[in-house]
């Protein structure tokens, strides 16, 4: 069963049977990644670009080792020492890639809503790698995937996504994507950094992370984004660690073992100790791994019914 | 709709293919059955049941091949979903017996050899198929063991039931007059 949506935009627009189907595929990709031979040919006639308008490590590694393993040429774009800085325009550049025959662009822009902006512009399909502080759809995908490997169904779990919420796109897709699988979710950390109404999205707030912990199967632990922040939203990062950070004495006090996550990179000390990212109870390597198979899944399933050139 | 082999033909069909495969690789010591993904495994699952039987060999490797993604066709029609590999040996040196179930123009098997060099490099490659739909080739690919030959055209469809799956053993030829052009 093909996907519903022509792109992935955001979680917002797909349906729980889309989810599974994207599950069930990097369930396949997984194992071809445990191969000796870790690629196959299936997209040998396609041609991928990776936009990339913010900085960026992990989802571009992950993003390019995906469409290699997968077969396809990828060429890579970075805003910086382009012509972005000499005043060209958003679909101008994207049109000049594709005049190059690219069949399906990835693209992380700093602006919110700047893909379903270019999927109204361009044909090709649009991967969204993250926009701005609204979603970031790939990430909730492994998280929930990566979720799913150590729980199981995720109907009933209970999730805390902590830190800071307000200008986290993973956040918001991953209320988006856990709410859709039927999982629990709360948000917790200090009030400056969770937006008003969050409410309405279906999850709970929890403003002290050790009761939030308390309740949870899963933390999923988020990266203070000091790079998006232009008032002070908290008096210093040493308070925050104190007030919001996750230690190992906490999770010791706890009366279970809860499944650690950080969709990186991690400020060592602010939002997360050493000792518990490091922890056996941390899956947040093997996060990255499924981020692979995913966006193996994702790139696949979109890549979709082609004209034929006779 | 006719009728090519019934329950007790097909049975019987399967019985001597399995006698073949022994006959040629007695106690299949270097050799592994691998079935073809989605309809090639339950003839797999027969053939496999029947050569351990028969060979008194119970420890033969048996696996499965999903050829999802080295299809020549996959921006053809709607994105094919892909089902589960299962091979947990090696294949490297071995005698690798395909098994699937109808023989049409060769490109699943064409696939195949391809996802399965990605596993090692087999000693040998043999294919094993029910049905053989001779004259309706579009690569050089011929079968080693066949259960049945039938000359057909490219509108008609050869459909095998199985009683695992579809309730009941049965190959039937259709005459699928509505696409006919």
């Amino acid at each position: 069963m093909p996907l519903s949506v022509k792109h992935l935009l955001g979680i917002k627009e797909l349906n729980t049977q889309d989810i599974d189907q994207i599950f069930k595929t990097a369930d396949n990709f997984k194992q071809v990644l445990q191969r000796p031979i870790k690629k196959v040919p299936t997209l040998r006639d396609t041609t991928v670009a990776n936009i990339f308008f913010e900085n960026s490590t992990r989802t571009r590694l992950s993003f390019e080792l995906a469409e290699k393993r997968l077969g396809a040429d990828v060429v890579n774009f970075s805003a910086s020492g382009s012509s972005v800085s000499k005043g060209e325009t958003l679909i101008d550049t994207v049109n000049n890639i594709l005049a190059m025959k690219v069949d399906m662009v990835v693209m992380r822009h700093a602006a919110s809503g700047a893909p379903w902006f270019l999927a109204n512009h361009i044909d090709a399909s649009i991967v969204n790698a993250g926009d701005g502080t609204n979603e970031h759809p790939t990430q909730a995908l492994l998280d929930a995937y990566s979720m799913r490997e150590k729980l199981g169904d995720l109907k009933g779990k209970r999730i805390a996504i902590i830190g800071d919420i307000m200008h986290s796109r993973v956040a918001l897709s991953n209320i988006y994507c856990l709410n859709k699988l039927g999982a629990e979710v709360v948000v917790s950390g200090p009030p400056t950094l969770i937006p008003k109404h969050i409410e309405s999205l279906g999850v709970k707030v929890e403003y002290n992370v050790k009761k939030a912990l308390e309740w949870c199967d899963v933390a999923n632990i988020l990266r203070i984004q000091l790079e998006r922040q232009h008032k002070p939203l908290f008096s210093t990062l040493r308070e925050y660690s104190l007030y919001y950070g996750v230690n190992k004495d906490m999770l010791d006090s706890l009366k279970k073992d809860i499944v650690i996550m950080h969709p990186g990179p991690i400020n060592r000390g602010v939002e997360i100790n050493s000792d518990v990212a490091d922890s056996k109870q941390s899956i947040i390597l093997g996060q990255v791994e499924n981020g692979v198979a995913i966006r193996m899944a994702v790139i696949y399933l979109l890549s979709g019914k082609r004209e034929v050139v006779e | 709709m006719k009728t090519l082999l019934d329950s007790t033909h097909l049975n019987i069909t399967l019985q001597r293919l399995a006698h073949q495969l022994v006959e040629n690789h007695l106690s299949f010591s270097d050799t592994v059955i691998i079935g073809i993904q989605p309809r090639g495994i339950y003839l797999s699952d027969r053939i496999a049941k029947l050569v351990k039987k028969i060979s008194g060999n119970k420890q033969i490797e048996y696996g499965l091949l999903d050829i999802t993604f080295y299809r020549d066709d996959v921006h053809n029609n709607d994105i094919p979903m892909p089902t589960h590999t299962d091979i947990s040996f090696s294949i490297e040196g071995k005698c690798v017996i395909l098994v699937d179930d109808v023989l049409h123009t060769g490109r699943t098997i064409r696939s195949a050899m391809d996802a399965l060099i990605d596993f090692g490099r087999p000693k040998k490659v043999e294919l094993l198929t029910l049905i053989d739909r001779r004259f309706s080739r579009e690569l050089p690919i011929e079968p080693d063991y066949v259960g049945y030959t039938v000359d057909t055209i490219l509108t008609q469809k050869v459909k095998v039931y199985w009683k695992e799956k579809d309730g009941k053993d049965e190959v039937v030829l259709i005459d699928k007059v509505s696409e006919a052009k």
